[in-house]
């Protein structure tokens, strides 16, 4: 009994320890400040490592969940003759949730764990102490530009691929399926709001961009250098930011779409 | 040459999502339609009910949007719903009997106010008011089946 309570004491310590160290971790990736254009030149292999290389995953899955947002909406509005608002329901889905959600999802698997295990294998091969030796700050050096890659990456990509599935829908909606092109694209734009739907939408993906990336990057710095560890740390890098990502977008979208204010 | 490569990859990856961003923007949103609530003239109208009326419904005059609902209070003196609308700058020629309903767009659409003109030649201006006679209120679906309900029960005596 009273040992069950210490293990519940020690877990709640071992929680705010923890929630400190990150948040102190990000704070110092943060202060780190940006050096012009030395920072610059670090941030574009970043950039292209974190954001060109998970396009051709974003397009492809964006491509085919509008095309199956098109065919799932489309046999169900044909049964109440309601078939015109196809368009309405794939932007809606897509702008409102799948976007931000999935793209993060994706962002997690694809560039989360590669920063995560980069980062990782730089610790197991003492390349950050190498660099605190040199007098180079590793945060600033390595973790600061894998942070903005990411935070930066993230909504651009949402945006693709939001784009990307909308495209999708239209084409198995419009031409493969015969609603009428018209009020496919009116439907869509008299019920889709540029603040309240896309703005939101973007702001959704900008904090999922600040966890998953906060998340792979701590995970990377902290994990035990051993290949076992790199491995673990990989593992709970996108389970974390999966878990993080799904809890938050309740939260966002009570505060958003809850009908609150 | 790698590094010029690298940073023609990450300007195109930009160039991408600007592109997504304005079809989002354009195509999706249809940004265009939206009224910047400033520039234009605000009147209220009062109405016996409402029915599913939002603030940000649009307000017609022959189909066409001409302005946008604010704000929506209930005034406790007459007991009516007092909506507050804001109508653009360009539309200052709608005459002081107009009379407003609430219509629903479609079968299960949203509500939006309707503006019929009327043939006075004094013009609605900043702080005018639509009196309570002068406005329908909704049409409450479920009124309007009692009603053919009842019609019908009393068809049969």
């Amino acid at each position: 009994m009273l040992s069950a309570i210490q293990s519940l004491g020690r877990s709640g310590i071992e929680f705010c320890d923890n929630a400190g160290k990150t948040t102190l971790f990000l704070m110092h990736a943060l202060i780190a400040r940006p050096q012009g254009l030395k920072s610059f030149r670090l941030l574009v292999p970043q950039l292209y490592m974190v954001g060109v290389l998970s396009m051709i995953i974003i397009i492809v899955s964006g491509l085919f969940i509008g095309m199956v947002l098109g065919l799932q909406g489309y046999t169900i509005l044909v049964k109440f003759g309601a078939e015109q608002a196809l368009g309405q329901l794939i932007a809606l889905s897509m702008v409102r949730e799948l976007g931000p959600v999935v793209g993060a999802l994706l962002f997690a698997g694809r560039a989360g764990s590669a920063i995560t295990a980069e980062i990782g294998l730089m610790k197991v091969t003492e390349q950050l102490s190498s660099m605190e030796m040199l007098g180079v700050d590793p945060l600033r050096r390595v973790i600061a530009p894998r942070f903005w890659a990411g935070q930066i990456s993230l909504p651009v990509l949402t945006l693709i691929f939001t784009a990307v599935a909308i495209y999708g829908g239209y084409v198995v909606g419009v031409q493969w399926l015969g609603v009428d092109e018209g009020s496919f694209w009116a439907n869509m734009r008299n019920s889709v709001d540029f603040r309240e739907d896309i703005v939101n939408g973007i702001i959704k993906s900008l904090v999922f961009g600040t966890l998953v990336t906060w998340i792979a990057v701590y995970q990377g710095y902290t994990c035990p250098p051993t290949a076992e560890g790199i491995g673990k740390a990989t593992t709970r890098t996108v389970v974390f930011s999966s878990l993080a990502t799904l809890g938050m977008d309740f939260i966002l979208t009570a505060i958003m779409f809850g009908g609150f204010n | 040459m790698q590094k010029r490569t690298t940073e023609i990859a990450v300007g195109f990856f930009f160039l991408l999502g600007i592109l997504a961003f304005a079809m989002l923007a354009m195509q999706v949103s249809g940004i265009s339609k939206i009224y910047t609530l400033k520039e234009g003239y605000k009147i209220t109208a009062d109405f016996e009910n409402i029915g599913g009326l939002k603030p940000r419904a649009r307000v017609t005059i022959a189909g066409v949007a001409v302005g946008r609902v604010v704000a929506i209070n209930y005034d406790p003196k007459d007991y009516v719903a007092r909506v507050s609308i804001v109508i653009d700058n360009k539309v200052n020629n709608i005459p002081d009997d107009t009379s407003a309903s609430i219509l629903t767009s479609g079968l299960l659409g949203d509500n939006y106010i309707g503006l019929s003109p009327g043939f006075s030649e004094q013009f609605y201006k900043e702080g005018s008011h639509i009196p309570v006679e002068n406005t329908s209120k909704a049409v409450v679906l479920e009124e309007l089946v009692s009603k053919f309900l009842s019609s019908q029960a009393s068809g049969l005596k």
